[in-house]
């Protein structure tokens, strides 16, 4: 059996791997992205309960192994009988977890390179907390943030393999599936990786791209 | 009620860990008076200027608006902010905004006007600073001066009850000190109440009706430009003066 025909021949299984693996990407992408932002407007808040939270949060997580939280997820939390969740959901809030501890650390620092005096400025004119963040700070924030934003994406995009290890209908779980078929799992793991080159690549451009034009206005 | 000080501070004091910046601050500024705080370095100007909207929290004492007491953190704060106009040494003028996005950006979100209401005061207020034909640019392509202008322009659009001014012209060229001394001497004509942290002597010559100095975080001396001037009483205000009058 030809490389090709490996791909060929088991075409459907790797169509529903990676497409297990897109969705499970986009919902984990926008999920940290959302909670990541929430935190780090806890990290700057002017309420020391919420700056704590999202400290010790922060500091938990990041120092968490992805496997760690994935296997609590996939294993210990089914166990605990709290509500009863599918995999891919245990999947993409482990994921989400995980990698809002990242989102919120770069936005924290991306807002820290705004100038103290823009926030005094606004406070100044007599907007709340929310709005000196949403209209002045955060819009500023965003060219710095957005360039290691997009680096987080694309660990995040690789990290999806290990919630497959845990067995998801995603592109890291094919080989499993290979095997079953007693295809040639070497050839097979190699698409896997054509597979993964083909979605980061375009992540990659995206992110050259917008550091290129954020760094050439003004 | 006319007779309620537009800005009260009574009793205020301030410690940055142990230094005491502040210490016993008793001030009034009276409805339409324009008041120069002189001093040396770090005896607590700034620190002063920045309590009375309390960008800064003091440890103790009142601190009054147009006889309301400051509130703590949070929306009331915010709303009593909006009333008092700040212009700072640094501009810190919006950087992601335009000139014009800079002046009505608070009347949008602050005050709710409606957009053709606020680009009309905007534009009127940008003509009186002299800036109007410069409103489609970012601050950065503007001189110093002109950034100041434009930054006193954002605080007026707020339409507010007292301007307090720290520093203005010290981070300007000198050619540039003037413009931006005739706005505020405009102001001042126009009735408008001001505090003004500065070292432009000719500026509180002119236009200021009181002078206050303050040394150490003390309010040394309160008096008329005139008095103080000419006939300063503390040492420390003698001291003051003969070092900027020499140079
Ligand atoms: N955020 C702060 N934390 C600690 N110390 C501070 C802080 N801000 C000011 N200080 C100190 O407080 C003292 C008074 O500062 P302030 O800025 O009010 O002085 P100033 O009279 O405005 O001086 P200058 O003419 O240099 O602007 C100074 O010794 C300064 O170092
Ligand atoms: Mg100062």
């Amino acid at each position: 059996m030809g490389p090709v025909n490996v791909l060929l021949d088991n075409i459907d299984l790797y169509a529903r791997g990676f497409l297990g693996t897109i969705e499970l990407f986009v919902v984990s992408a926008i999920g940290s992205l959302i909670l990541g932002a929430i935190l780090a407007a806890m990290r700057v808040s002017p309420v020391p309960i919420l700056r704590a939270f999202g400290t010790v949060y922060v500091n938990i997580l990041r120092n968490t192994p992805l496997t760690l939280v994935i296997f609590f997820f996939a294993f210990a939390y089914p166990r605990l009988e709290i509500y009863d969740l599918s995999y891919f959901t245990r999947a993409c809030i482990g994921l989400i977890l995980y990698t809002a501890a990242f989102v919120c650390e770069v936005i924290r620092s991306g807002v820290n390179t705004v100038p103290v005096g823009q926030a005094e400025a606004s406070r100044a004119l007599g907007f709340t907390f929310n709005q000196t963040l949403s209209q002045v700070v955060l819009p500023q924030a965003v060219r710095n943030v957005v360039p290691p934003l997009a680096n987080i994406q694309i660990a995040l995009l690789k990290n999806t393999t290990i919630a497959a290890g845990f067995s998801v209908t995603e592109a890291g779980g094919i080989y499993q599936a290979l095997s079953e078929r007693g295809a040639n799992v070497f050839v097979g793991l190699l698409w896997v990786a054509v597979g993964f080159l083909i979605l980061v690549v375009p992540l990659t451009l995206l992110q050259r791209n917008l550091d290129r034009r954020w760094s050439t206005a003004r | 009620m006319t007779d309620t000080p537009m800005i009260r501070m009574a009793a205020v004091d301030k410690h940055f860990g142990e230094l005491h910046v502040l210490k016993d601050i008793n001030l009034e500024v009276e409805r339409g008076q324009v008041v120069v705080v002189l001093g040396p370095s770090g005896s607590g100007k700034s620190t002063l200027c920045r309590t009375i909207n309390r960008l800064e929290p003091v440890d103790s004492g009142t601190i009054e608006l147009d006889g309301r007491a400051l509130p703590a953190e949070g929306k009331a704060l915010a709303g009593l902010r909006a009333d008092v106009g700040m212009v700072f040494q640094s501009f810190n003028l919006f950087a992601h905004k335009t000139v014009l996005e800079n002046v009505m950006l608070a009347p949008l979100k602050v005050r709710k006007q409606d957009k053709a209401a606020a680009e009309k005061n905007a534009v009127r207020l940008l003509e009186r600073v002299g800036i109007a034909n410069q409103k489609d640019k970012y601050p950065a392509q503007l001189s110093g001066g002109q950034q100041q202008r434009v930054a006193i322009a954002r605080a007026l659009a707020m339409d507010p009850k007292v301007m307090l001014f720290d520093e203005p012209t010290s981070a300007l060229d000198p050619e540039m000190v003037q413009e931006v001394l005739d706005v505020m001497t405009g102001l001042a004509k126009d009735g408008m109440t001001m505090l003004v942290v500065t070292h432009e002597m000719g500026f509180a010559r002119r236009a200021a009706h009181r002078v206050v100095f303050m040394a150490d975080g003390e309010i040394v001396e309160d008096s008329t430009p005139d008095d103080f001037f000419t006939n300063p009483s503390s040492d420390r205000a003698k001291d003051f003066l003969g070092k900027i009058l020499t140079h």
